[in-house]
């Protein structure tokens, strides 16, 4: 592809020779891209050893360094080329995408493609080194492409970034609030951490949903791994326990906080109708005791693992 | 929803019946004066003789209902039909 390109492109560069240069920018790029295609393995050898030197992308091996770096130079002179930015940025989600489960950080992302630029930049001071007006006019066009496909790059590989931080966020959510059944119509929310606006309302879908699928008769809300909560969130636990009750299920809440508690009362909601038990443990027996299940112990144990 | 509410305080009184179970399942909204209207319902009924069981509220419902301040206290709730005529056996059964 890069091959045809040079071939093309190689008569307004001899015809640049001529010193005939137009003053228009549009005109400079094809011939810069001319230029950068026709020495295209040399600097791209130069932009690899300077990769090499800067110690980047070295969760990379050598081979996939190269083909790479290859793909992105042609990237790179294409959208100086053509402009189009937009492919540039789906080639550069597609990068970040195969790169980022790599370990490849975002500096390193950014200072490679900020070394290209510099390379290219250096080739081009060569060339034009003869002939300052000249060289001024290719750093016009050249310098503002440069910096928007740099510009690009980091952008979307930030992007991409944050969209697998925003899908892990999602999943620790969904995992944050399981809704377990013990027994039959009776179910166990085990609240650990810190109880945000956010997962205070996840929980009370979950919970809501949960009553319904499983037929739930009982709720046990346990907040023992919950250290405090604002009086939003308070308000929000009671009005969850309301909605329950409407949905026929009664709920227990076991292991409150001397912090959330002292937080209940001063919000000054009607709490007559919350059923609060001390821990987990009289919160399941309670439970049990108003399913009508009675756990009875047998007078000979099961022999224990170890024992046996 | 006016209409309905007579209806059913003269039902209770020609059918001297004991128990009313209203099922909501259906709904997709209730609004501030649906649910007054349920609570006003449960307690003429109760007047009459008769308790209320309300069910089959969705998640959506009952969290809305909540959210808005609205309380249907007088009626006692249940998940489903099955669950709603369970809590009023056990309601009339503890009556004389």
């Amino acid at each position: 592809m890069a091959d045809t390109g040079e071939g093309q492109l190689i008569g307004p560069q001899s015809h640049q020779d001529d010193d005939s240069w137009v003053d228009d920018d549009k005109q400079l790029l094809p011939e810069l891209v001319a230029h950068l295609r026709k020495h295209r393995t040399q600097l791209r050898q130069e932009w690899v050893q300077r990769i090499e030197l800067e110690r980047l992308l070295s969760a990379m091996t050598p081979q996939e360094v190269h083909s790479e770096t290859t793909s992105v130079y042609d990237n790179y002179v294409e959208v100086l080329e053509t402009g189009n930015v937009e492919a540039l940025r789906s080639y550069a989600r597609d990068l970040s995408e195969r790169i980022i489960p790599r370990g490849v950080e975002t500096h390193e992302v950014v200072g490679i493609v900020l070394l290209l630029r510099d390379v290219l930049a250096r080739s081009l001071f060569q060339k034009y080194a003869s002939d300052l007006t000249m060289l001024d006019h290719v750093l016009d066009a050249y310098e503002p492409s440069a910096n928007r496909i740099a510009n690009t790059v980091a952008v979307s590989f930030v992007d991409e970034r944050e969209r697998v931080i925003r899908q892990q966020q999602d999943a620790i959510r969904e995992l944050s609030t399981p809704v377990l059944q013990v027994r039959e119509r009776l179910l166990i929310l085990p609240i650990i951490g810190v109880l945000d606006a956010e997962r205070a309302r996840q929980l009370t879908e979950q919970l809501l949903a949960g009553i319904r699928t499983h037929r739930a008769k009982v709720v046990v809300i346990d907040t023992t791994g919950v250290p405090d909560v604002d009086a939003s969130v308070a308000n929000h636990l009671v009005q969850t326990v309301d909605a329950s009750r409407l949905m026929g299920a009664s709920v227990i809440i076991t292991g409150l906080s001397s912090k959330i508690a002292q937080t209940l009362v001063t919000i000054g909601v009607d709490l007559s109708k919350m059923h609060t038990i001390g821990d987990l443990q009289g919160g399941i027996e309670e439970a049990e005791r108003l399913l009508g299940f009675t756990v009875i112990r047998r007078s000979d144990p099961a022999p224990v693992l170890e024992e046996g | 929803m006016r209409r309905f509410q007579q209806a059913l305080v003269e039902r209770i009184g020609t059918d001297r019946c004991r128990g009313v179970i209203i099922d909501v399942a259906a709904l997709d909204v209730l609004d501030s004066y649906g649910a007054h209207t349920l609570g006003t319902l449960g307690e003429m009924a109760r007047l009459r003789g008769a308790e209320t069981v309300i069910v089959g509220v969705s998640p959506e419902i009952a969290f809305t209902m909540v959210r808005l301040g609205m309380s249907i206290a007088h009626v006692h709730t249940a998940l489903d039909l099955e669950q709603g005529l369970q809590v009023l056996a056990e309601l009339t059964s503890s009556r004389p």
